[in-house]
């Protein structure tokens, strides 16, 4: 099997899925003729035309309310916001509109419609206050759209291919990091990775992490390193919030009773509150010690500066600390 | 300064309280009368509020355990600090900066033994996860036995399951019994018990051990209050005993013309309770003596009349105090018992509320029993069943009538009163309960 970078999946995926449906199109600031900033749609449209993928203007109010409009009527959509920290011009299209279409015709239409956005930050991508932000609580926390963010190249194409076979709106959040430092084995040809279910990555009986996106690597690194003194680490990939896993979050967090969630976004109302909450819900019987988040901290972004970068981000030998102590507790 | 908070004494004759949960830990501010913590006392659970304005500085009693009447279990750092003194640590302290809490505790195993160790020990104890209280629960152990090997002692799932694990590879296949606490012996191994196991019993008298087959109940605040208070009445009161049978027909009939009105229109059944309390009542009256306490030297004889009445709750049997119950009409009294009865059931009795009973009534005909031999309650000197009313042939003039027929028996401490005491207060008792009938005033 072939071994890719995050990003060249993301854009495999989009080549074979409009390759196979002509109703599929791609729009965005900068996706046509430059091939995208990150250049996830490279030569796309030279090969399907400037009426399939289109450069839109500098509007993301715009791009996310044509791509509304085109998807109401018939089409696929799959609108790029040139960076997740763009999104929020956009947020009202989504949130009032894309959202609840289904919902507000009472099933009778649906919104078919990929948001694919590049988020986060961390040491060396320098994306300061506006290029770094992590928004997938923001939209988590909205009835009526999925919000998926894939950590590996497999998981990248296969999702990506079923958000936008999908009829629902789909918010489909790409780490930065992850686009070229992160390569793994990606399947030619057709394949999906369903948008719901959890993946365990590693099973150990002291602590269970849940991580996802780029996190989820920095966590199974720890788990490396925490391994070499024996402590055993279960990591669980939470690449779906929207919907969310609950059934694997509960066994895993059973399975150890020590319970550790990472995220980057900012700690309070984030993605480990919830999945903290559901540990409780689910398996208070089973805890063993405090659930604890390692998350960003509540600061607005992530300075420029290559110490804010560290400071802010959790990384491996930060979870590898937080989980020791859980093991320890 | 540093302010030391006594498990108080939240009433009279109560000589220790459980910690059934604090509500502020370490760290947190508590301003003067703010509720600090809640005790559980013989049948009552009670908000300690704090005595000072303060910050928590540590807790030296864990939530579950029992300490005696003026233990230390809390000690505050006043306002009188210094002005050098170091901040209060906050809430905010360990999120503060980008840095992550994870940091901030971080610090703690590296800080080296000792450091910091009596705080949290001392809390770690008696405290334990749902994880280890579950596990405990499936395989029956007393967690006190178990050697905790987490972070201050802690006791942790790893170390229940070893527990478990070396109980059964122990010889005699019974729990390892005697396993010191970490604390003090931080490298005990766990041994077998030799002489226990040998089937030689402990003292005179050896608390039978549960065997394979068996459950074992721990003990709850009030059940262990209802035994010492049994034991103490037993053993402390010498108890005579009589039974009179009260013609309740006209109660009877009563109860059955007017109960629905009564309850649409009070909202609460009407039951014989009331009517025994007024009848009781009215034999107090008659015999003052036996609404009394013995006090040694000397008998107090009460003036006031508060009725106990016997409520029986999934906890156990708890006795509300009807105060004044002499002041008070059928209504009244109605009213009065149901209330007490639903706190009761619903654990919100407050102490005033089960406290100063001078004597005690017992309906235990709702159980459906025919005769009773109640045990005097510690501190009152009688206390009167009414047993489940019958009907039955019996002997009216010359002629055999068909009766319903409520026996009433009565327990007192023959230390105060004697039988002729008994004998009256009966009399007039029953004499009460038989002149009910359909046209008696309920207000």
């Amino acid at each position: 099997m072939p071994e890719k970078t995050f990003i060249e999946a993301i854009h495999d995926a989009m080549d074979e899925e409009m390759a196979r449906d002509p109703s599929v199109v791609l729009l965005g600031e900068d996706v046509g003729l430059r091939g995208g900033v990150f250049r996830a749609s490279t030569g796309l449209i030279e090969k399907y035309g400037e009426r399939r993928v289109i450069d839109t203007p500098l509007a993301e109010s715009s791009i996310a309310g044509v791509a509304i409009g085109m998807a109401l009527n018939g089409l696929r959509p799959i609108a790029e916001m040139q960076f997740a920290d763009f999104s929020f011009p956009a947020f009202n299209q989504i949130q009032s509109e894309a959202a609840r279409f289904h919902y507000r015709s009472n099933g009778g239409w649906s919104v078919p419609l990929v948001v694919r956005m590049p988020y986060g930050g961390g040491p060396g991508v320098h994306g300061a206050l506006y290029h770094s932000q992590s928004v997938e609580a923001f939209y988590a926390h909205i009835p009526g759209l999925k919000v998926v963010l894939p950590g590996t190249p497999y998981d990248a194409k296969g999702m990506l291919k079923a958000a936008i076979r999908d009829d629902d709106p789909v918010i489909f959040l790409e780490h930065k990091r992850a686009y070229r430092s992160v390569r793994g084995e990606v399947p030619d040809g057709d394949y999906t990775v369903p948008l719901g279910p959890a993946e365990v990555r590693r099973e150990g009986r002291h602590v269970t992490i849940f991580a996802y996106g780029y996190m989820l690597h920095e966590s199974l690194r720890a788990a490396e390193e925490l391994a070499k003194s024996g402590v055993e680490c279960t990591v669980v990939d939470v690449r779906s919030l929207k919907p969310l896993d609950v059934k694997t979050i509960a066994e895993a967090a059973r399975l150890t009773g020590r319970v550790l969630v990472v995220h980057e976004d900012n700690r309070s109302f984030g993605a480990g509150a919830e999945i903290a909450a559901i540990v409780a819900e689910e398996a208070l019987m089973y805890l063993d010690a405090p659930v604890r988040r390692l998350t960003g901290p509540d600061v607005p972004g992530i300075g420029f500066n290559h110490v804010f970068e560290v400071e802010f981000t959790p990384d491996a030998a930060k979870i590898a600390r937080a989980a020791r102590e859980l093991a320890e507790f | 300064m540093d302010i030391t908070v006594r498990m108080p004494q939240l009433g009279e004759s109560v000589t220790e309280g459980t910690v059934s949960a604090w509500l502020k830990k370490p760290g947190d501010r508590v301003e003067r009368y703010e509720p600090l913590l809640e005790v559980i006392t013989d049948k009552v659970n009670a908000e300690v509020p704090s005595p000072e304005s303060g910050v928590v500085k540590e807790l030296l009693v864990a939530e579950g355990q029992t300490v005696p009447v003026g233990t230390p279990i809390c000690v505050l750092e006043g306002e009188g600090a210094g002005a050098g003194a170091p901040a209060p640590p906050t809430a905010e302290a360990a999120q503060a900066g980008p840095a992550e809490a994870g940091t901030a505790r971080a610090a703690r195993p590296e800080a080296g033994p000792g450091a910091g160790a009596a705080g949290t020990e001392a809390s770690a104890r008696g405290r334990y996860s749902p994880a280890v209280r579950r596990l405990a629960r499936e395989h029956g152990v007393d967690l006190a036995l178990v050697r905790g090997t987490g972070a201050g002692g802690r006791v942790t799932r790893e170390d229940v399951e070893r527990f478990v694990r070396e109980a059964a590879e122990a010889p005699a296949g019974r729990p390892v019994a005697a396993e010191a606490p970490a604390a003090q012996a931080p490298a005990a191994t766990p041994a077998p018990a030799p002489a226990l196991a040998a089937g030689q019993p402990a003292g005179p008298v050896a608390p039978p051990e549960p065997g394979p087959d068996d459950e074992v109940v721990p003990l709850t605040p009030i059940r262990r209050s209802i035994a010492q208070n049994m034991v103490l009445s037993t053993s402390t009161i010498p108890r005579a005993w009589s039974m009179v049978e009260a013609d309740v027909t006209g109660l009877e009939r009563l109860i059955r013309a007017r109960g629905e009105e009564f309850r649409a229109r009070e909202g609460v059944a009407l039951t014989y309770l009331p009517f025994a309390v007024l009848a009781a009542v009215a034999g107090l009256r008659a015999v003052p003596r036996l609404n009394a306490s013995w006090a040694g030297d000397r008998i107090i004889v009460h003036r006031r009349i508060h009725i106990g009445i016997a409520v029986a709750t999934e906890a156990g049997l708890i006795v509300p105090v009807i105060r004044d119950a002499d002041r008070l009409s059928i209504a009244g009294l109605a009213r009065a018992i149901a209330e007490l009865a639903e706190k009761a059931r619903a654990g919100r009795l407050t102490l005033a509320e089960v406290q100063g009973g001078t004597f005690t009534v017992d309906n235990t005909g709702a159980l459906g029993t025919e005769l009773s031999v109640p045990i005097v309650v510690p501190g009152q000197t009688g206390i009167v069943t009414t047993e489940r009313a019958k009907r039955k042939p019996v002997a009216v003039g010359d002629a055999i009538a068909i009766r319903t027929m409520m026996p009433l028996c009565l327990s007192m401490d023959h230390r105060v009163v004697d039988g002729a005491d008994a004998g009256r207060f009966l009399g007039v008792m029953r004499a009460r309960l038989e002149s009910f009938d359909e046209a008696t005033g309920l207000y």
